[in-house]
């Protein structure tokens, strides 16, 4: 296989909290290789968001991220801002959640999306204002003309989203990261918004990196799955292979709890517990207080990630080799 | 449109569409339109308008100059006859040039000591609130010690230094004004700096530099806007309390604060001295007090 695009090694993430040391993110090891499309799954709290803010430096002024991020096999840990302004924003470019918050109210669209191009790519007005109008009509913005001058109020969420993720596109980057980009959007314009995000970097031949807590989003886009809990990666596989076949409990109850249309709805599955509160985290494996098949040997030891055939890995002692079955 | 039932982006491209026709509504051309819609604030507007306009003019159409004597009319009451329609001073001189004078002079020094609190306050609050912790600590320590000094000792020992000169008096006022607008710039960009969109030009890997100056501080417009608007007659209130004082303008220039004060003087005989500039800084003040209310109104309409 080619060699990753972007890589994680060890990686860790803590915020000093004045009740003590977060850690948000630990032990994370994860590559995405050029042009695939990676979704990383898991509840609110499980670090997911924490692992790509690090990795590019936007944490919070309490945080802290260690170990290896690199990208192209440059550590972006430690890197001065100068350097690392050169490569976010233009290598390595990112989708906000919700639009309404990820647009400045008082500029124009125009001066918002000429600015990132000029930063970079060092273009002309000219040129920056013919490259953001073709990828306002790229992104599927009906008369980008009369629109390219508006303030973001005056559009809709839908349109909004657009106009950011052309704003990430712009400098073509070769890894897209995506923080849950349709979380905050009607269902019919995520569906749009998701297409968009499969044919724009398909044609441009970029990776991406998606992150939601929607399994339908996943099943609609990834190449490949990572699902984290409580900071840790519990289980990584193709896309189909955990759909079909999930082998970590985390993912099997995680799947479990979508909603079916053939199952009544008091039926609903839900995984008991809560998410674990990350500064007192259960011994062992963090998910045996809400494990269905935790054994005795879960609340001793952290079960490490381990290769398990074709282009899995999971963080379990006991995982479901077979669909229902249960070692 | 292929399905049967409206969907919301099918209203949500309506109201584009509406938003097209027109020219594009920045928050700025919000706050203008409800701006207009407050009777007090435009009425405002037209009265400064009209001082402003008084005050440049007015002195090339009078007869009298606001320094030279008319050896015919000392201490003559407001009359219509001799041509003095506010009467004239101790020595002879026309009240209403000196009036006119004094309020282009009081003027002047609110509009340059408001620019000048503004530049200053804006860039050190923004620099200030975005960088944050220990810089921030510093930055606003020294703006503490600055508030805790007494400003009038501060004028008066600028003015024993550099002796009483009316540009120094602009600036030392400005160089007071910039401390309060710093703090209400820093507490704002502190909020600003949060947000997401500042998130995405960081990772969008734009400087500091650039942040600030092309997302925090075209944000900060309206606190802005509103502060400067209530500063411009807190300073005009402040020079005329330093030129009562006698630390102001110097004689034969004059402004509405030393005029009130030469007035009080001599109230009970000449009350026309003070009540004449009385009336044009009561004026001034007010209707200055009712625009930078109806700009807070109109920036910010969920504060009323």
């Amino acid at each position: 296989m080619a060699k990753p695009l972007f890589e994680l090694k060890d990686y860790g993430v803590r915020f000093t909290t004045p009740d003590g040391e977060v850690r948000a993110v630990d032990g994370l090891n994860l590559a995405v290789n050029p042009g695939e499309r990676l979704a990383i799954v898991g509840e609110s709290g499980s670090g997911k968001s924490q692992t790509f803010l690090g990795a590019l430096g936007l944490l919070a002024r309490n945080g802290v991220s260690q170990g290896v991020a690199a990208y192209q096999g440059k550590n972006l840990i430690g890197m001065p801002i100068r350097e690392l302004d050169t490569i976010r924003g233009r290598d390595i470019a990112m989708v906000f959640q919700d639009p309404m918050t990820a647009l400045n109210p008082v500029l124009r669209i125009s001066r918002q999306l000429t600015e990132v191009v000029e930063v970079h790519a060092k273009a002309n007005k000219a040129e920056a204002r013919d490259q953001a109008l073709a990828m306002l009509e790229r992104v599927g913005i009906p008369d980008p003309h009369k629109r390219y001058n508006l303030y973001p109020h005056e559009l809709s969420g839908g349109m909004r989203q657009r106009i950011v993720i052309a704003m990430a596109l712009l400098n073509r980057p070769k890894l897209l990261i995506a923080d849950e980009p349709t979380t905050a959007l009607d269902v019919t314009v995520q569906a749009q918004i998701l297409d968009l995000f499969r044919e724009l970097t398909a044609e441009m031949g970029a990776a991406l990196v998606i992150i939601t807590h929607d399994m339908g989003v996943v099943a609609g886009i990834a190449d490949r799955v990572a699902v984290m809990y409580g900071g840790r990666l519990v289980e990584e596989a193709p896309v189909d292979a955990i759909f079909e076949n999930p082998q970590h409990p985390y993912t099997r109850a995680l799947l479990d709890s979508i909603p079916h249309g053939d199952r009544p709805i008091f039926e609903m599955h839900t995984i008991p517990g809560r998410p674990p509160n990350l500064m007192r985290l259960p011994s062992g494996c963090a998910f045996h207080p809400r494990c269905f098949s935790r054994q005795d040997d879960c609340r001793l030891s952290i079960p490490m990630v381990e290769a398990s055939g074709s282009g899995r890995r999971v963080a379990c002692f006991h995982p479901a080799t077979e669909t229902g079955a249960v070692t | 449109m292929t399905s049967l039932t409206p969907r919301r982006e099918d209203f949500a491209d309506e109201l584009e569409a509406e938003a097209l026709s027109g020219k594009a509504r920045s928050l700025t051309r919000d706050a203008m339109i409800r701006f207009r819609q407050n009777k007090a604030a435009v009425a405002s507007v037209i009265m400064l308008c009209l001082l402003i306009l008084v005050a440049i003019i007015g002195p090339w159409l009078l007869p009298f100059n606001y320094e030279d004597p008319d050896w015919a009319a000392f201490r003559a009451p407001p009359s219509f006859e001799s041509g003095h329609y506010f009467g004239t001073d101790q020595n002879g001189r026309d009240l209403l040039a000196r009036v006119l004078y004094g309020t282009r002079i009081s003027l002047t020094v609110a509009l340059i000591a408001t620019m000048v609190s503004v530049i200053i306050g804006v860039l050190y609050g923004a620099v200030s609130g975005y960088y944050g912790g220990r810089i921030d600590s510093a930055m606003m320590r020294f703006v503490d010690i600055m508030y805790a000094l007494p400003y009038v000792l501060f004028v008066i020992l600028l003015m024993v230094i550099f002796g009483r000169n009316i540009y120094l008096l602009f600036a030392a006022i400005g160089a007071l004004e910039w401390l309060t607008m710093a703090r209400i710039v820093r507490g704002q960009t502190l909020s600003i700096k949060e947000r997401e969109y500042i998130e995405a030009a960081r990772a969008a890997g734009q400087t500091p530099f650039n942040i600030i100056w092309k997302h925090v501080i075209p944000n900060l417009a309206g606190p802005v806007v509103i502060y400067a608007a209530l500063t411009v007659p807190e300073i005009i209130a402040t020079e005329s309390f330093l030129s009562y004082l006698g630390f102001g303008v110097q004689e034969p220039l004059t402004s509405l604060g030393t005029l009130i004060a030469e007035g009080t003087e001599v109230f009970e005989v000449l009350p026309w001295l003070m009540l004449a500039p009385g009336f044009f800084l009561v004026s001034l003040l007010l209707s200055l007090l009712f625009i930078g209310d109806g700009l807070r109104d109109a920036f910010d309409p969920k504060d009323r």
